[in-house]
């Protein structure tokens, strides 16, 4: 099985979000990247095919060359091998069109993307990579099984989940529950040896066009103070609720 | 020529949702001279979306279509699209409506701007403010393609009464064999819960409750304000509660009226993932907690005694206004 894992590469969870050029860039000083949480979950679950069924895994980026330590993470982790798109990714549709060109190209039965990017949480590129492709589509994917050209796929749906069935190719949206976060793996010295070894191709970007665009970012406006209630005294809270922000 | 709206429902019955969507494009359909048509599929009773401003509903029924799936559901959605010549296509931001909204998209060639938070802000160019960077930014979006699919987040808007006359039509959709390449298993549901997803109000607990065994008195919070129950992510991952209710920048999103969170120091990915709630109240032992600096309201003491306490009030609050 040739398994291609989605990478989109994020600024760590903890990290200041601010903006620059007249906020309508994304300010990275300072910033940390990290592989998207939801990615991670699913190159993991991807390890796990190629220890116990031999699959193959391969991870890709659309982005710059900024993006590589990522993918040498990726490789560090285990992928075999990596590609990377040359292109600054500028919408999720330009970035899904990107993608479907190395589905096509590389022949993969299995692509794990993540349920959404934490950056702009888009939440599109694997369903448009599915639609684009015409692979079947699972998304907020949390269990998946492959035997043969079946795979078994749980999904999460409000208030609980649902387990389908369907044929390879398929195309997935991961998130925790693909793994438990106690399988996440720590590259160790090893494979950051190794990693330095993996091939890493870069590709040119084929051409199409964005069809949104990022015009402007803001941050929500300061909160006001916390207003305080002494624990002796929670009728005041129930009050407050009631009477003043009206939501019980 | 119409707003085109895709109403869910569950087992037959309109999700809350719906009405919000409706109310949401009334708003935008007077804004630009337009009308409202709402898709609903195996759908019961759909008169009630006339009270939010819908002029046309049209109704699918289909036996094909009673499990939910997103590439036909697709289908359908673009089929009604083309039929009414759609140019604004609006959605919601339910677990299903994100699954199918992306593949809906490529149909109609429509570039998508998802967890939209309000009307679109100019429609030449059509801009419209959205979330991102997980609630901690805003994002304004230029749609430049001539079909515009707007993905609504949940709670954003609100609901308007609009009453107008909706016309009811049925609706006919050619089924493509190859649109159910997905074969639906099984369902694993716990009903009669409230989902996080639908929840008005969500308690949550975090590593603060020491241990499963205290959840109890998150349970009979939630109980007596009709909540859903949800924990931070640690809690989840120590298998003290399920899955399904780890909420934050990882699990769930919240965008509830009311959230209460009990025991949760607040760090920053969990906030990422329940800032969209209008109202938090923080109850924890510790001034300092960094929660208490993203609240509107906060308890400064041990949840073991504030929450007992809260719940009894509570029940005598309610048996007043009742
Ligand atoms: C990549 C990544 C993603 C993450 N995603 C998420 C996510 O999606 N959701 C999430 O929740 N976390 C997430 N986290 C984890 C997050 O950083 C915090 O570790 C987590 O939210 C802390 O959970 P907690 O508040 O329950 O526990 P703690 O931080 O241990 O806080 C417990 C709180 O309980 C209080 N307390 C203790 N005893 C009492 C008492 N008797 N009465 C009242 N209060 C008491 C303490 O004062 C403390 O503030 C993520 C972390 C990473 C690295
Ligand atoms: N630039 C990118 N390169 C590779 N994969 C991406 C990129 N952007 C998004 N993805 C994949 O698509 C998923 C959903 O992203 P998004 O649609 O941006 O929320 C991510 O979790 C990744 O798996």
């Amino acid at each position: 099985m040739k398994i291609l894992v989605c990478i989109s590469h994020v600024p760590d969870t903890t990290s200041k979000i601010n903006f620059t050029d007249n906020d309508t860039k994304f300010d990275t000083n300072g910033v940390q990247f990290v592989i998207n949480p939801n990615d991670e979950f699913g190159l993991t679950r991807a390890m796990w095919f190629k220890e116990k069924q031999g699959a193959s895994v391969t991870v890709v980026n659309v982005g710059g060359p900024e993006t590589e330590p990522t993918l040498r993470k990726a490789l560090a982790i285990g992928a075999d091998e990596a590609i990377r798109v040359n292109a600054q990714p500028t919408d999720g549709f330009f970035v899904a069109s990107q993608l479907a060109k190395v589905v096509q190209e590389g022949g993969y039965d299995l692509v794990i993307a993540g349920r959404e990017s934490i950056d702009y949480n888009g939440g599109m590129v694997p369903g448009m990579l599915a639609a684009l492709t015409g692979a079947n589509f699972v998304n907020t994917c949390i269990g998946l099984e492959v035997e043969g050209n079946d795979a078994t796929v749980i999904r999460e749906i409000d208030g609980g989940k649902e387990t389908v069935k369907c044929a390879l190719p398929l195309i997935i949206g991961g998130q925790k529950g693909l793994v438990e976060e106690s399988d996440l793996r720590i590259p160790n010295m090893r494979g950051i040896m190794m990693a330095r070894q993996k091939k890493l191709n870069v590709l040119e970007a084929g051409e199409t066009n964005s069809r949104t665009s990022a015009a402007k970012f803001e941050k929500p406006a300061p909160k006001g103070d916390v207003k305080l209630v002494s624990p002796d005294n929670l009728d005041e809270l129930i009050d407050l609720l009631h009477n003043e922000a009206k939501v019980i | 020529m119409s707003i085109l709206i895709y109403t869910e429902s569950e087992e037959g019955k309109l999700k809350k949702s719906a009405f919000e969507l409706a109310s949401y494009a009334k708003d935008l359909a007077k804004q630009t001279g337009n009308t409202v048509t709402a898709i609903a599929i195996n759908t019961e009773d759909t008169s009630s979306l006339g009270n939010y401003g819908v002029d046309k509903v049209l109704k699918v029924k289909d036996e094909k279509l009673n499990s939910f799936n997103a590439r036909t559901y697709a289908d359908v959605i673009q089929q009604a699209a083309k039929q009414e010549g759609a140019k604004i296509v609006i959605i919601g931001s339910t677990t299903n409506d994100k699954y199918l909204a992306p593949l809906l998209a490529v149909q109609l060639e429509a570039g998508y701007a998802s967890n939209a938070v309000a009307l679109p802000e100019s429609t030449e160019p059509f801009r419209i403010k959205r979330t991102a960077f997980s609630n901690k930014a805003f994002n304004t979006t230029e749609i430049n393609t001539d079909i515009k699919l707007i993905g609504l987040a949940k709670n954003s808007f609100g609901l308007k009464e609009n009453q107008s006359n909706a016309v009811e039509e049925d609706f006919l959709p050619s089924l493509n064999d190859t649109d159910f390449s997905i074969k639906p298993e099984s369902v694993d549901k716990t009903t009669g819960k409230i989902t996080i997803a639908d929840a008005e109000i969500v308690v949550s607990g975090g590593r603060g409750l020491k241990g499963p065994e205290n959840w109890g008195m998150i349970e009979e919070l939630a109980s007596v304000l009709g909540a859903a129950t949800a924990c931070s992510k640690p809690v989840s991952d120590m298998g003290w509660r399920p899955h399904d209710e780890h909420v934050g920048q990882t699990g769930k999103p919240v965008a509830s009226n009311l959230y209460i969170a009990v025991g949760i120091s607040g760090a920053i990915q969990h906030l990422a993932g329940i800032n969209a709630s209008k109202v938090k109240v923080v109850i924890n032992n510790d001034p300092e907690a960094p929660f208490f600096k993203a609240a509107d309201y906060g308890v400064v003491g041990d949840a073991f005694e504030v929450v007992p306490a809260l719940i009894e009030k509570l029940k005598a609050f309610k048996a007043q206004n009742s």
